[in-house]
Formats: C-alpha cells, structure tokens, sequence
C-alpha cells in the first residue's frame, strides 16, 4: 500500500514499546503501525525481538514502557484474555494447541466465549476454518497432540479465525515445516487478509514473507532498523545483503 | 478427551446412595462393629477432603500443598464457633458451613500467588502456608497452643458425612460440567493458549481455590467433631502427604478417584494400624508402587460413569456381532 504516508487511524499503534527481560532490555523502545486489511511482517534474525513484540502486545509479558494504542484505546497492561476480547488474536509461537482435546475440541475452546449464545456463528465460523484447511475436516476426531507440525499450525491458525478478531498476529506461521505447506500456509493466510481480517506476521523467513506482505518492519537486536513496503526493501542492496542472502 | 457427560449424574450419585442406604441398615441395626463404623466415617470425610484437593491439584493442575492449612483452618473455625456460638447440635449445618467458609476465604487468599508463581516455587509457597498456619495455631493461646482444642461436641454421624459427601460431589460436578470447570482443564492443558482464547485465568484459579478450600474446610469441621478433639499436629507433614497420597491413588481430576482413593487408603491406614509407624513406610511403598505402575492413579481423570458407559458399550457391540455372525452362518 503506497498511500500509507496519508492514511489515519492506524487500527494498531505502537510507539516506543520497550520491554526487558530483568535488566536486560529485548525491546528498545520501537514504533510501528499496522493499518486495517493489511498484512505486515516483522522480519528479522534470531534474538531480535519478534515474538517479544507480539508477547508484549498481548500482555503475555508485562511491557515496560510506552504506548500500545488498539481500536483507539491504549491497552497496555490490560490481561490477555480482555484484549483477546477486544478483537486482537494471538496465534502463538511453538502453536500451543490443547493436546489432549481432538481437532474438533480445540476449534470449539476457541469458540469459549460465544458457542452458547450465538451457535450458528460458530458453525459459520468453523466452515470458513474448515474450507481453508480441509486437512481439519479429515482429522476433526484425532487428538490435537498427534497432528503434524503443519497440521498443528493450521490448527493454531484456525483456532484463531474461530475466536474471531479484527487483528491476528502470527508468530512464526513457517516454523518447522515442509517448504511446500509452507507455500501453502501463505497462500492460506493471504486468504484471510483478503476476506478482511488485518494479519501482524512475524517471520524468519523473509522471502515468503514479502511475497504476501504490504508492509515490512525490519527488527534488530531490539530495534526497528528499516521499514518499507516489500519492493522498496527489495530495492535496498544492503537489506537484501543482510537479511534476504543472496 | 472431553466426553459428553449429560444424564451420567445419577451414574455416579446412585452408587453413593445405594452406600448411604447400607450404612443406614448396618448402622441401625448394630451389625457393625464401632471401630468399623468410625472407618466408614473417616473414609467419608476424607472423600469430601480428596475431592477438595483434586480441584486444584487435579483438575486445574497445580501441585499445591495448602490442603493441610486449609483443612486446619476449617477444623479450628468449626471447633471454635460450635464451643463460643453455635451449641446446639442442631446447628451443626451452620458449623460446618463456617467451618467452610473460613477456609474459603483463605482459599481466596492463597490464589493469589498461583497468579504468578509456577511449579515448584508455587508448591513451595504453598508449603509455606500450611507450616505458617500449623505454627500458629501451635502458639495462639486462645485455642489451646500445642495442646489443641478438647471436649468439643462429638455431633458428627455417618449421616452427616454422607450427606455432606453427597454434596459435595453435587458441587464438583456441576462445577466441572460448567464454563469454569472447562476453563480449568483449558488452563491445565496450556494456560498461555487458554489465555489467548480468552479464558479468564486468575478468575479461574481464584474459583478454584475457593471451591477447594471450602470443601477441605468441611472435611476439618467433620473431623473435629467426629474426635471431639483437635490439635496443630494433625495438620503437619504427615497430613499433607496423606491427602497426595489418596489423591494420587485414585487418580487426578476424577469424582470418582477420589472416593476410591480415600477409600482404599483408609482401609489400608487402619487396617494397618498395629504396625505402628511402621505403617508410613508401607503407604510410602505403596506410593511408590502406584507411581511406577499406575502413573495416572486407578481411574486416572475417568469417573464410573465413564466405565459403566464403556461396559453398556462393549455389550451392545458384541450382541450386534454375535447377530451379524448368526446371519452370516446361517
């Protein structure tokens, strides 16, 4: 999105987060926007602060300083499961779905707050997740702990959509899996932004990121050290030299 | 696995009153030794004792200690309001729900901690807590320091500790069966992914303890007025590892573990009795047994109702395929 410089009412802002672990800062104090019906990736190595950064926005740890603004209202140290409520999803890092419960279960504790009043949203819900993955469908009775890598992720992943949210924040949608359902989780996952949901990606995997994303944050060692749409970075011989290889 | 669990209350209330009702007639009608009817009596109480902890330990998953000082501050309220206030064993229900509601609101108290503290720390400060309540009450003169409370009124009956059981597992039930009680086993299975599915978490476990503490407490109101007696000693170590030890037997997150644990460790506790001290390293054995061979407990997180649906299940499916195979012989 070009016309980024001129739009207002960035759906999340974040200014100046800092977050430390004990002593140690893993956050120094970074700013950035995401915008609605974008997808926007976080890129950067290991250790650089990605998946504090979404931790940090969902008050999974405490946040030290500075500003997160979501819908309009700052939501700094507010608990989890109320920004959960307010509309912004957290897939997490290492996926963490219920093991003991089947494919079926899990999608339904996603469903927690809602099921009993409003099934046919559920049901609604639980066919868009299930025609994104017909992989769910065939293992809708089989234990969310004996799924694969991917399978699980698309589980995270759909758990998510059911839980339903204006924001969904991935972390690391690519971890440990085949290169071809790698291809296929994006695609997925460009999907959902096209049907309207705003996607906040942290990836390792810069090149697959960029092919889906509208907006790139570029994260180092606890800072934001460059930011710009995917072809501008493609454009930028040292990004491309320190980030994408090659 | 969740199992739909609908019409199964009465599968497991039934069993409990089919018991009631033989206790009533070997009561009754004498044909019951009084050392056999106090081990009824204890089996009760620590069933409700055992469900308490299973709430925390087993269904939310915490390894907690505090049962000991819950179960104290149960025993001492109840032993206090029955000698100050409530006299009359007719108010022996006003006792017991003091007795509970004191616990409870140190139940309330004590989640606190679990909202941050994890594990071992967490099992530690819980440990703490049991040691701190069990040394007070060894030094408040007003309840007898170390030599206890005596003569309280002996008001409990095997009907009372029935009919609290009973109850008691209406209430763990229900809870299991609710919102709550799902969010428990949520938070037990990943408590970061509960949150992100927007279980409310420290109102969880807040409830939890609560609930926990009450029935404990209940338990201590019961045993107090089962001795007529109490004192600091009996909510030390040896308390702490006799409720593991019945919750561990049975099986974690199960009704039903919990009264077969209680139940066989009882037995095994008072049967034993003529060892001596000799009887704590026979149960510790025996805990060790149970870790290696039978990790889960005896019923794990099953109930009865879950094996008596099993076993229709099993016969219905046999009967098809004996008919099957009749027609295909013939």
């Amino acid at each position: 999105m070009s016309d980024r410089e001129n739009r207002q009412n960035p759906l999340l802002h974040v200014s100046d987060l800092v977050v430390s672990y004990g002593k140690i800062a893993a956050i120094k104090g970074i700013s950035f926007d995401v915008y609605k019906g974008e997808i926007v990736a976080m890129l950067g190595a290991n250790g650089a602060g990605k998946t504090t950064t979404l931790n940090a926005l969902t008050s999974v740890i405490s946040v030290k300083n500075g500003e997160i603004v979501f819908k309009g209202k700052n939501i700094k140290g507010m608990p989890t499961h109320k920004i959960t409520i307010m509309g912004m999803i957290h897939v997490p890092e290492g996926r963490r779905i219920f093991p003991s419960l089947t494919v079926g279960e899990n999608l339904r504790a996603a469903a927690y707050l809602y099921e009993k009043k409003d099934k046919a949203l559920f049901e609604n819900r639980r066919d868009y997740v299930m025609n994104l993955f017909p992989r769910l469908r065939e293992r809708v009775t089989q234990l969310g702990g004996t799924l694969s890598g991917g399978e699980q992720q698309m589980l995270a992943i759909g758990r998510a959509l059911i839980t339903g949210g204006d924001i969904v924040l991935m972390d690391e949608p690519s971890m440990g899996m085949a290169p071809n359902l790698v291809m296929e989780i994006f695609e997925t996952i460009k999907k959902i932004a096209e049907n309207g949901q705003t996607i906040m990606l942290v990836e390792q995997n810069a090149m697959m990121a960029m092919e889906i994303a509208h907006y790139c944050y570029v994260l180092e060692t606890g800072n934001v050290t460059y930011d710009g749409t995917p072809q501008m970075m493609k454009a930028n011989k040292n990004i491309v030299e320190a980030y994408l290889g090659s | 696995m969740i199992t739909k669990r609908k019409n199964h209350l009465l599968g497991d209330v039934i069993p409990v009153i089919i018991i009631a009702a033989i206790l009533i007639v070997l009561k009754e009608f004498k044909l019951i030794s009084t050392s056999r009817l106090l081990i009824l009596q204890y089996i009760g109480l620590y069933s409700i004792f055992v469900l308490g902890i299973n709430m925390v330990n087993g269904y939310l998953g915490i390894f907690s200690l505090a049962h000991a000082g819950f179960m104290a501050s149960g025993a001492y309220a109840a032993a206090i309001s029955s000698k100050y206030f409530f006299k009359e064993s007719w108010m022996f229900p006003l006792i017991l729900l003091f007795g509970g509601l004191i616990a409870m609101l140190i139940g309330l108290i004590m989640s606190i901690p679990s909202f941050k503290a994890k594990g071992d720390y967490l099992a530690i400060i819980t440990l703490g807590f049991s040691l701190i309540v069990q040394s007070f009450l060894q030094n408040w003169r007003f309840v007898g320091a170390s030599k206890g409370i005596n003569n309280v009124a002996k008001f409990t009956n095997i009907y009372w500790v029935y009919g609290c059981l009973l109850f008691a597992i209406i209430i763990v039930r229900k809870f299991i069966n609710s919102k709550y009680g799902r969010s428990l086993k949520a938070i037990r299975e990943d408590q970061v992914a509960s949150e992100l599915v927007s279980v409310d978490v420290k109102r969880a476990k807040t409830i939890a303890f609560a609930v926990s503490a009450f029935l404990i407490g209940i338990s201590g109101a019961l045993l107090v007025h089962l001795l007529g007696y109490t004192s600091p000693s009996a909510y030390g170590y040896t308390n702490i590892v006799d409720g593991l030890v019945m919750v561990y037997l049975g099986g974690m997150g199960s009704i039903t573990g919990s009264i077969v644990g209680a139940t066989l460790w009882q037995i095994l506790i008072q049967t034993l009795k003529n060892l001596g001290t000799w009887r704590w390293v026979v149960g510790g054995g025996l805990l060790c047994v149970i870790m290696i061979f039978l990790t889960n407990g005896i019923f794990g997180n099953k109930e009865l109702s879950d094996a008596i649906h099993a076993i229709r299940k099993y016969f219905s499916r046999s009967k098809t395929n004996k008919t099957i195979s009749e027609e295909t012989t013939k």
